[in-house]
Order: structure tokens, then C-alpha cells, then sequence
């Protein structure tokens, strides 16, 4: 269900009484009704579903979500971590079980992305 | 697009993925509530990566699958009169009631067009006052304060050749019903994040309580449901059962006043059939009795239109966990998403239709597809 | 109301156990959008209605034209039919599609287009004005692509029985010696690569259709391919595959491709090329830019030792600066293709059933 995606308000006005605003998508623009956050502002992020703005995004705490995944797991890879190296073999392993031959899934691979 | 790619990250989700491998002890079977989260997972191919032990279950939150046959029926009724504008979202266009679709009914001269947002068929309403314009308004809290906001406008604006066919449905009632099911597997629930946008976290302590689930508000990008896994296994493995809310940018305890404020005026909670399980007390919203004039159902008359739904396909033990899709006799036999027995087949988020296609590969596919990429340059 | 539905019971009275659903929809009696829309219900239409009907050998190729010997030539042959709505778009027009496309067809099959022959079905009241910007933009088109139109037909409809114009245009080309391009060629170990960013026609013409309308910056690719093709060609003889993703976009040219050859392709999302504002348009409508249809791109199935080669080749021509090697054919999963995600897990890339259209979940 419901499909939303986060735009910046670019203006706001009103129209017949209905509080409208122009919202960008990365480069996509769309006419955005913003009656459920009225007090919205330019330049701010919403989510916005069928049209409606239904929710601020809250931008710090997307910053803060991120650095959290960032800080993910840092502490084992410094230290070596067994847990956590034994975690990720089984990780490039887990996906291959119907198929005999190990290795084809590419884990090597993975592991190197996820340090670089 | 802003806040949506950097939720995609694959350094980070890897992160995220060694994290859930380092925390999981034991097998554990959650809930992804929303068929957009589901449409994520299958999109993403998350599903393979987590622990064997973590067993995704594909949730009934897909409202174009749970929209009941009966519904459907009154709607190409509608749709097949003489004047009238059926105006939809696209996703309905497909699903299948008794005898035919919405496509079908186009195809015998109908007049229904796909619209983005519920203000373009009040819209089209104005453009056309001498043709009846109705809009099929189905969905879960999301959706629902778009469409109630469309009615209230029809009102204010005097639009008196504009209607809504209502059939919502919310989100918390299905988890009770699920949860009372006597096998129902379900562990943990990743909570609908955008159903949480509007209606908040509010209705969800209790349940978590009541039925000693970890409920977790997850949003949709593969860093979001990776996040939403984690704590979900986190709480498990400690044997917590608290309401989290790892979607944090998007949801607030409170959810939307406004919007639920609008919904309090517009809708009234009803009993409400889910397609293939039956109805769930209190699980819809229709229209409240000040804006019963704006009822379809009403307006044209099919309040007497009652489908029996033919028991042909199990999706209602796939719903449950008990069974894979691809276990179910009629699975990519007689029911295949060209030719869907069931709602889970319908929608290409529904359990089945996500299932067939990985099932076509006959097992291998994840070896094979990666050792071609060895050629690729970008790999 | 059916005896599931059982209200007056408590609140354990909902049986997920018993989840039951409607009978399928198997036969549609009518011809529906989506029997137009390049997916499954095209190829069910060709293959149980027209194919039956028409018998030949040629057909059978069903590629985007057929090769024929006549006379000791070798001349491509290919048809097509434009109903595109609006008749006018960012960066083309009905015009401009009805020669490239067909000139498209053409160079799939490694001709050389020369002759256009171009159908006209007017419908009753539209302005002439209307009928002369389309005819310039297809003589501009036809320019161009160093094609000539040399025969036509005019049909008018009564009003309300057409949308303004549609167009059919038919050419033949000339197939050099030795070329052999066809869907059935394709073979494990074959390098896929397409010429360029993807969905960016498709979403142009989202963009202005009613009821759709967005802001974006982004114009149709509509283009004719006659000379990247040829540039390839002179690079690398041996180019197995060509196919035009024009409707049902990248997902649908390489599912047909897969079948036709019954190999797999497999394909490295990060590596196919799309633009933000596709990506960004498709995210907000809830479609996918591998569905989106493409006016100006090609898809080549070429051996994996000259695949830089071609890669080459294609970068080198100004409709072909932004190819990518996506992926490869492969002896695994016949018939199917399967694309590697950003995050490393694997899905099936489908056949689309019809159109494509946004939905909300």
C-alpha cells in the first residue's frame, strides 16, 4: 500500500480556498495539495501520497538515522570481531543453499564492497 | 531523489545485514504489513539476504488485494452505466471481480480513466457537470485522508456530480484479527510506515502488549526494512515486546492531526470484508452519515450487489505463514498472475504473484545470475 | 452478504484459513488496452490470432522486421502504427515517431533504410494546421534519417472515432552481405549493452498526457538509429542481436530476446543507464524506467570478445555516448531474465502483462 515519496516544497498558494504547493521530486514537478500540513513552509521536505502532503520529513533525523547505520558494526571490524565475521561468511553463504557449488553467489565480492 | 537514494545505500545496507547475521540466534518469522514494503523486499532481493532464520512474511497490506470482490462487482456496475466518468487509481484497473475488470468494461465503451490523485476526478467532475463522476476510493489510512479531503472539497465546492464508491480499510483490526488466528505464526510485525504518517503509533501498544509482539513502524526504502528486521530480531532475541518506531523521518507519535481530524468528520468506522477472509469488525472507514450524499453505493443503487467469493485458492494460510505460495495445488497451474485464483496473485505486491516470479527459476537463480555478472564491468 | 461474512460473531470470527478468492479472468472477448501495450497480451495476440491466421515462414522471425530475398537483394521489411497521445510532446511528435520508429525497426535487422511508404487516418474536424505540423515533422524526420517517403494513403474517420491523427508508415531497407541480425541469435557468453539512458521518451510523453501532467526537463530521445548501426556494424561484424526497446521498454526487448534465443540474460542493475528525472518520475508514479518505452535507444546482443569493441563504437556516435555493457546472456534459466540488485540479491525481471500504469501501492 501507499506509495509516498519525499519532495521539497518550491511554492505554496492558494486556489478556491485549497492550500496548493509545488513540490519537486529530484527534478520531477508536481502540483501537491498541502491542506493536512498547513503550517508547511517553503523549502521544506513532506512525503507525499496521491497528491497530498501527508507528513513533514523530519530531515535531522534522517541525518541521524544515516550516521547510525554508518556507526553499524565499525567497532567489530576495528577489533576483528569473530561474531562478526563468522556473521558475514554466513551472509555470502545464506542466499546459495538450493544450489550446490558454494561460492557462485559472489561473497568474496561483497565483503570487499563493504569495507571499501 | 532526496531522502530516498541515500536509503538505498548498498555500503550501508551491508552494514545493516552483518548486524541482523550478528544478532540472529534462532529462527524468527516477521510480518511486513504493507505490500509496498513487500514490493520493496521482492524489488531489492532482501529476502535473500538475511539469516535463513529470519523468515519474512508477506502481510495482507496490499489494498488492491484486500478489496472485497463485492466491492469490485459494484464498482464495474457503476462503471458500466450510461453518463458516468469512473475515475481510479491504476492499480484497481487489473484485479478481477466476478466476471470481468475494469479494463473490460472500457473495452464494452465504459468511460473509466486512471487519475493520480483523487482531486483530479473532482476536478474532472467540474470539467463534466452533465456526467456522473465517481472515483473508486479504496485504501488504507494512507489513502484515506486524500479521498476524505475529496469529498469534503466536493462539498464545499458544491460539486453535486461527483461521488465515491468507499471501501477503506485499517490497518490495526487486521493485526488483531491475525493475531487471534489460532496458528498464525507472526512473531513480530513491521508496521506500515506511511499508515503511521497519518494515524501515528498511538493504536499500537496496546496490541503489542495484549498479544507480546514486537510492532515496529519500518518505512519502505531496503534500508529502511533492514533497519525495521534489526530491531524487530533485537527485541525478539531479548524477548522485548515494545511498539519502536524505526521510521522516524517520516512519523511522528501523534501521526497527523489534521489529517485524522478529517478523517473523524468524513468516515465512520465499520465492519468491513477483507477479499478471501471475511470481514474484520471495525476494520474499514465509510462515508459518515453527513456525507452520505456523496456515496456511490447509495447513489447508484448496488447496495444489493452480494458476491459469494468461490473458495478456490489457500491464500489465507499464506497470509498466516502456513504455507508458501508455491506449496498451494493451483500455484502457477490455474492460478498465475495472468490468470490470478487470488488476491495474493493479483497484485504484482501480493504474496503469490512476488512468489511466481522467483519460483519460475526453479531454484538456482541465485547462484546463477551473480556468476553472470562476473563479466560485467560495473560488478 | 455471502455467509463469510460473519459480523455478528466475535472478534475471532475473521478465517484467514479460508482466505477464498474469485475465478480468474481467463479470455478477455474484447481487445483491451494492453493487448497494445508491447507486453504478454501483445505476444498472445500475435501469436493466437494473427500468426495462425497468416501462416509463412517469415513470421516466424516475429523480429522488428522481416529479411527477405528478393532478387538476389537482401531487403528488410517492417510496418508500424502510431496512436500517441498527445500528438505533440517534449522533443518529438507523432511525425517523428511514425519515421523513426519504422526506419528503427529497419536498422534491427542491420539494413539500411531508404523508402518510407506513410498512411494517414484523419479524423473528421481536426485543423489542417493540425494535418501540416505533423506532415512537416514527418518530412523533417524522413530527412534525417536519409529516408525518402515515396507512396501514401489518406483515410478520414467521422469525428469522435479517432484522436486527431494516427499514422501508419512501412520501409524497406537493404541488408548488406553477411549481416545477420536476428533475436534467435543471441547466445551464452553474449555481451548485452544498450546505447544509452533509458525511459526518457516514455516519460517525456507522461509528462503532457492528461491527467498526468509533471514538470520535468527532460525531452524524448526520439531519434533514428540507421547510422549508429551502421557505425557498430563497421566495428563489429558480428553483432548476434538488435532490438529497439520501444514498448514495454528494456524489460520486454530483453524477455523477447530471451525467449526467441531461449537463453537467459542475466542484467547488473547499477549498471543500466537511467537518468534521475526517469528514475525520479517512475519512483513518484510507481512505475519501473525497465517498462518505460525508449524512441532513440538500442539493445545489442554482441560476443562477449568484442564487446569493448562495440562499446566503443557506440560511445564514438553522438546517439550512443552514454552506452553500457548491463549484462550478458547466459545458459542458466532459459527464457528468463534475471537482474542482480544494488544490495546483491537477484529478482526476476517479468514480461509486462499490458500497459504500464501508476499505481498507488
Amino acid at each position: 500500500m501507499c506509495l509516498a515519496v519525499p519532495g521539497k516544497v518550491l511554492e505554496i498558494e492558494d486556489r478556491e480556498g485549497t492550500r496548493m504547493a509545488v513540490v519537486d521530486f529530484g527534478g520531477v514537478v508536481k502540483e501537491v495539495c498541502l491542506e493536512y500540513l498547513p503550517d508547511l513552509q517553503v523549502g521544506e521536505y513532506t512525503i507525499v501520497h496521491v497528491g497530498f502532503a501527508l507528513q513533514r520529513l523530519d530531515e535531522e533525523s534522517a541525518r541521524q538515522t544515516l550516521a547510525l547505520f554508518e556507526g553499524l558494526g565499525l567497532l567489530e571490524e576495528e577489533f576483528g570481531d569473530q561474531w562478526a565475521i563468522a556473521a558475514k561468511a554466513a551472509g555470502a553463504e545464506q542466499p546459495t543453499d538450493d544450489a550446490p557449488g558454494g561460492d557462485a553467489h559472489g561473497g568474496p565480492q561483497r565483503d570487499e564492497e563493504a569495507r571499501a | 531523489m532526496k531522502y530516498l537514494e541515500e536509503f538505498q545505500d548498498p555500503r550501508l545496507a551491508r552494514r545493516l545485514l552483518d548486524e541482523i547475521h550478528a544478532v540472529t540466534t534462532r529462527p524468527w518469522a516477521l510480518m511486513e504489513v504493507c505490500g509496498g514494503q513487500t514490493h520493496s523486499i521482492i524489488r531489492h532481493g532482501i529476502d535473500q539476504l538475511l539469516p535463513e532464520q529470519v523468515e519474512l512474511i508477506h502481510g495482507p497490506g496490499c489494498p488492491v488485494c484486500v478489496t472485497p470482490l463485492e466491492t469490485i462487482d459494484k464498482a464495474l456496475e457503476i462503471a458500466s452505466r450510461p453518463g458516468v466518468i469512473f475515475c481510479s487509481f491504476g492499480d484497481m484497473l487489473r484485479v478481477p471481480g466476478s466476471d470481468r475488470d475494469l479494463f473490460q468494461v472500457r473495452s464494452h465503451g465504459g468511460d473509466v480513466r486512471v487519475v493520480y490523485s483523487p482531486l483530479d476526478a473532482l476536478r474532472i467532475a467540474q470539467q463534466n457537470p452533465e456526467r456522473e463522476v465517481v472515483f473508486f476510493g479504496i485504501g488504507f489510512e494512507t489513502t484515506a485522508p486524500p479521498n476524505a479531503m475529496t469529498v469534503y472539497q466536493a462539498e464545499k465546492l458544491g460539486v453535486k456530480n461527483f461521488s465515491m464508491l468507499v471501501s477503506h480499510v485499517r490497518v490495526p483490526p487486521a493485526i488483531e484479527a491475525l493475531m487471534t488466528s489460532p496458528d498464525c505464526r507472526v512473531q513480530a510485525f513491521l508496521a506500515a510506515g506511511h499508515v503511521c504518517s497519518v494515524m501515528g503509533t498511538e493504536e499500537y501498544p496496546e496490541l503489542a502488549e495484549r498479544f507480546r509482539v514486537p510492532i515496529v513502524v519500518t518505512g519502505f526504502e531496503p534500508l529502511d526494512i533492514l533497519e525495521g528486521v534489526r530491531r524487530a530480531v533485537i527485541q525478539l532475541e531479548r524477548g522485548d515486546h515494545r511498539v519502536e518506531n524505526a521510521y522516524e523521518r517520516a512519523v511522528r507519535p501523534e501521526g497527523n492531526p489534521a489529517a485524522r481530524r478529517m478523517l473523524a468528520d468524513v468516515f465512520e468506522v465499520t465492519d468491513r470484508p477483507w477479499r478471501g477472509i471475511g470481514t474484520i469488525p471495525a476494520s474499514g472507514w465509510r462515508l459518515s452519515e453527513r456525507y452520505r450524499p456523496y456515496d456511490a453505493e447509495h447513489r447508484f443503487e448496488v447496495g444489493d450487489i452480494a458476491t459469494q467469493e468461490p473458495a478456490a485458492c489457500r491464500s489465507g494460510e499464506v497470509l498466516q505463514g502456513l504455507l508458501k505460495p508455491h506449496e498451494c495445488e493451483a500455484f502457477g497451474t490455474t492460478c498465475t498472475p495472468r490468470t490470478p485464483l487470488g488476491a495474493t496473485m493479483v497484485s504484482s505486491e501480493g504474496a503469490c504473484a512476488a512468489y511466481y516470479l522467483y519460483r519460475r527459476l526453479g531454484g538456482p537463480v541465485a547462484a546463477a545470475a551473480p556468476t553472470a555478472m562476473e563479466a560485467s564491468p560495473v560488478g | 452478504m455471502a455467509d463469510i461474512l460473519t459480523t455478528d460473531a466475535d472478534r475471532e470470527s475473521p478465517d484467514f484459513s479460508k482466505f477464498s478468492c474469485p475465478t480468474p479472468l481467463r479470455n478477455a472477448e474484447r481487445v483491451v488496452m494492453g493487448h497494445g501495450g508491447g507486453g504478454m497480451l501483445s505476444a498472445e495476440l500475435v501469436r493466437d490470432v494473427f500468426a495462425p491466421a497468416f501462416g509463412g515462414a517469415h513470421l516466424a522471425q516475429l523480429g522488428d522486421s522481416a529479411v527477405l530475398d528478393l532478387g538476389g537483394a537482401r531487403i528488410a521489411f517492417s510496418t508500424d502504427t502510431f496512436v500517441v497521445r498527445p500528438l505533440f510532446f517534449p522533443g518529438g511528435s507523432i511525425g517523428d515517431l511514425a519515421v523513426n520508429g519504422t526506419v528503427n525497426d529497419l536498422a534491427m535487422s542491420g539494413a539500411t533504410p531508404a523508402y518510407l511508404a506513410c498512411g494517414f487516418v484523419l479524423e473528421e474536424g481536426v485543423g489542417l494546421d493540425t494535418v501540416t505540423r505533423v506532415a512537416e515533422a514527418l518530412g523533417a524526420a524522413a530527412r534525417r534519417a536519409g529516408v525518402e517517403v515515396v507512396t501514401g494513403d489518406t483515410k478520414v474517420v467521422e469525428s469522435g472515432h479517432g484522436d486527431g491523427v494516427y499514422l501508419n508508415t512501412s520501409g524497406l531497407g537493404l541488408v548488406a552481405p553477411g549481416v545477420d541480425i536476428r533475436p534467435q541469435r543471441a547466445r551464452p557468453g553474449d555481451v548485452v549493452i544498450v546505447s544509452g539512458d533509458l525511459g526518457v521518451h516514455g516519460v517525456a510523453v507522461m509528462s503532457v498526457r492528461e491527467g498526468l501532467e509533471f514538470g520535468v526537463e527532460i525531452v524524448s530521445d526520439c531519434a533514428p538509429l540507421g547510422g549508429l548501426v551502421q557505425a557498430l556494424l563497421a566495428a563489429v561484424p558480428d553483432v548476434h542481436v538488435l532490438r529497439d526497446p520501444t514498448r514495454g521498454g528494456l524489460a520486454a526487448a530483453l524477455n523477447e530476446i530471451a525467449v526467441a534465443a531461449d537463453v537467459g540474460v542475466s542484467v547488473d542493475e547499477r549498471a543500466v543507464p537511467v537518468p534521475p528525472e526517469v528514475a525520479n518520475a517512475c519512483a513518484v508514479l510507481g512505475l519501473d524506467p525497465w517498462y518505460v518505452a525508449n524512441e532513440g535507444k538500442l539493445v545489442a546482443f554482441v560476443p562477449r570478445e568484442q564487446a569493448e569493441a562495440a562499446l566503443a563504437a557506440l560511445r564514438a556516435h553522438s546517439l550512443g555516448a552514454r552506452a553500457a555493457i548491463i549484462g550478458e546472456c547466459t545458459d542458466q534459466h532459459p527464457g528468463m531474465v534475471v537482474a542482480r540488485t544494488g544490495l546483491g540479491g537477484t529478482r526476476v525481471v517479468d514480461l509486462p502483462l499490458g500497459e504500464q500504469l501508476p499505481r498507488i501501492c
